[in-house]
């Protein structure tokens, strides 16, 4: 973003540089209208970024507003949820008892099981679909099958993953994992899969060893696919969140859900959910984040 | 016997299910150290394929080729490749492209600091060095072309392949190109195997032209000496009765006698 304003601004010095004297008091007021038009430019970057979104944001809040006033509306007003679960809104980090506490607490809570589970689905499907990319059959062999995995939900698991374990918090773990891994195992093997044959080329005029050959050729040039398998699983494996927690009980964001609904506050399960749709939308976010820089230079060939 | 490179009897089948196609029909080739020899041919003749078996990456079916007294069975940084199509590595800074290479090639031999030397020095002979932090896709096409250069002459091959190097640029950075690389050959000696599809540029740069028949199972129909002095100078040789005769009898094979049936 920076770059071309920095570029316009030595251009625009260049002119002035070889003129001796007089020039001198030229390159201020220069400057200072390029100060205020890099300034004015941010100005209307930011306004047009935020605005939109905000009108939007009011516009859906009034439409919920005047459907839900009726008589005889099933679901709360925003107004009638901002009055009621006005101490959830304000302060995300209070404590007030072993099970009365802030929602910030609770989606960290959540998030440490996220960490392990799409941590495990991180390192385990890296690994796998690096084994698996490098063999024409076993891609053809286990392909489908993860096509056919890939698309039960996370709810599906959890019995299974209940009898295998025998104990909620690996089996909430195991969930977040099961329903993560296979997009990252995919991507994986696609990403090798396809490695360029001028890099292959490359490398063995060059004669890397296959150690080399990994982390020189392999990794960089699969990145962007392995980002696009991290940044699908994340996604995943927030989504898994709620069910997971059904299993656990506890403090976390998923199980604050059921519990709100089994004790019928209404207004509490939709600041939970804002708080769910933020945390994942800033999940998604930090991947994608990573993986413009760590494949920066990767995908514009 | 006792030429440098050999390339002898080489024959190469690609076999697809059932269907076999003769690409490359006895292909026998000596080439002496420090000559610069170009491969001329209608696209498609299996110019690419007698390159890399050359270099290694591909099988001759029969027949071989010789370096310096050694069988070339796989590929190795004394035959270092310029690929058409660049083949730089992407995440990688023009100066690792070619640190990659050199720390590959001379990683016992030399000290971190000599192979950063040497590094610097390849670009800088190439005339790459100020943009050595850049990384590929903020460069031209003609400036990967010199850093593919710059990356295979850091390797010191025995052998330079270049196939089709200038293909893909415009005629200007062409031109400018086969001037670095004619006074490269110059200052450098290089033993130098080139493919090209203009016919300019092999009577400019080489010492010997050898001439494909089409495919399927090309033959060397004609191999044509370029009797002109180096250093070459582009300008002067526009009128130089030798050059105009040499581009003549190149012409005369490849539009003539071995026209390019397929072309519609
Ligand atoms: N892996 C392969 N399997 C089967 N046929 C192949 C294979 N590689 C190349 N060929 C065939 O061999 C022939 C020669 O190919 P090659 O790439 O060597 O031609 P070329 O002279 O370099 O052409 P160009 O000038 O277009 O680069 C072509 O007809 C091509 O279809
Ligand atoms: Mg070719």
């Amino acid at each position: 973003m920076n770059m071309p304003v920095a570029k316009s601004d030595i251009s625009a010095s260049i002119p002035s540089a070889p003129t001796s004297a007089v020039a001198k008091i030229v390159p201020l007021p220069l400057r200072q209208t390029a100060m205020n038009t890099r300034l004015r430019a941010t100005f209307v970057k930011v306004v047009s970024a935020v605005l939109p979104p905000l009108i939007m944001t009011i516009l859906l809040l009034t439409a919920w507003q005047l459907l839900c006033m009726r008589p005889g509306a099933t679901l709360p007003t925003p107004t009638k949820i901002w009055t009621e679960a006005y101490d959830l809104i304000v302060d995300p980090f209070f404590v007030a008892g072993p099970q009365d506490i802030g929602l910030g607490w609770r989606v960290l809570v959540s998030l440490q099981r996220v960490a392990i589970g799409y941590g495990l689905a991180a390192v385990f499907g890296i690994a796998l679909g690096t084994l698996i990319g490098q063999s024409v059959w076993a891609m053809r062999g286990l392909d489908p099958i993860f096509q056919v995995l890939r698309t039960i939900s996370p709810l599906a698991w959890l019995p299974i993953s209940l009898a295998a374990f025998r104990d909620s918090q690996p089996s909430a773990i195991f969930v977040i994992f099961i329903t993560s891994v296979w997009p990252i195992i995919i991507n994986t093997a696609v990403g090798i899969r396809n490695i360029p044959q001028d890099y292959r080329n490359v490398a063995a005029v060059l004669r890397l060893n296959h150690f080399e050959f990994f982390w020189k050729i392999m990794i960089p040039s699969a990145a962007p696919y392995i980002f696009t398998g991290l940044r699908i699983g994340i996604g995943l494996s927030w989504l898994a969140i709620v069910a997971a927690e059904m299993l656990t009980g506890g403090v976390g964001i998923g199980f604050f859900i059921w519990d709100a609904w089994n004790s019928s506050r209404l207004p509490d399960i939709f600041i939970a959910l804002a708080y769910i749709g933020i945390v994942g939308f800033v999940l998604d976010r930090i991947v994608a984040g990573v993986a413009s820089i760590v494949t920066r230079g990767t995908s514009a060939n | 016997m006792t030429s440098y490179c050999k390339i002898d009897h080489v024959d190469k089948i690609y076999t697809r299910g059932s269907t076999e196609t003769c690409v490359l029909k006895d292909i026998t080739l000596d080439i002496e150290k420090g000559e610069y020899v170009s491969i001329i041919g209608h696209s498609g003749c299996g110019k690419s394929t007698l390159l890399n078996i050359v270099a290694g990456l591909t099988d001759a079916t029969t027949g071989g080729v010789i370096l310096e007294g050694k069988h070339v069975d796989e590929p190795g940084p004394d035959r270092a490749v310029v690929f058409q199509n660049h083949s730089l590595l992407p995440w990688l800074t023009v100066y690792d492209n070619v640190r990659l290479a050199v720390d590959k090639v001379f990683g016992g031999k030399k000290s971190r600091a000599e192979r950063d030397a040497w590094t610097l020095h390849n670009l800088n002979l190439t005339q790459m060095t100020h943009a050595k932090d850049k990384r590929p896709s903020e460069i031209s096409g003609g400036m990967k072309q010199r850093v593919g250069l710059a990356r295979a002459l850091a390797m010191e091959p025995k052998i330079l392949l270049l196939d089709e190097p200038f293909g893909a640029l415009d005629a200007l950075t062409r031109a400018h190109l086969q001037d670095t690389v004619m006074g490269l050959h110059q200052k450098l000696g290089n033993t130098v195997m080139m493919i090209t599809h203009d016919v300019d540029e092999a009577v400019l740069l080489s010492d010997r032209i050898i001439m494909m028949t089409n495919g399927p199972a090309a033959q060397i129909g004609e191999v044509l000496t370029v009797p002109i002095a180096r250093p070459r100078k582009r300008l002067e040789l526009v009128t130089d009765p030798a050059f105009l005769k040499c581009r003549q009898r190149v012409l005369e094979f490849l539009y003539e006698r071995h026209r390019f049936v397929e072309a519609a």
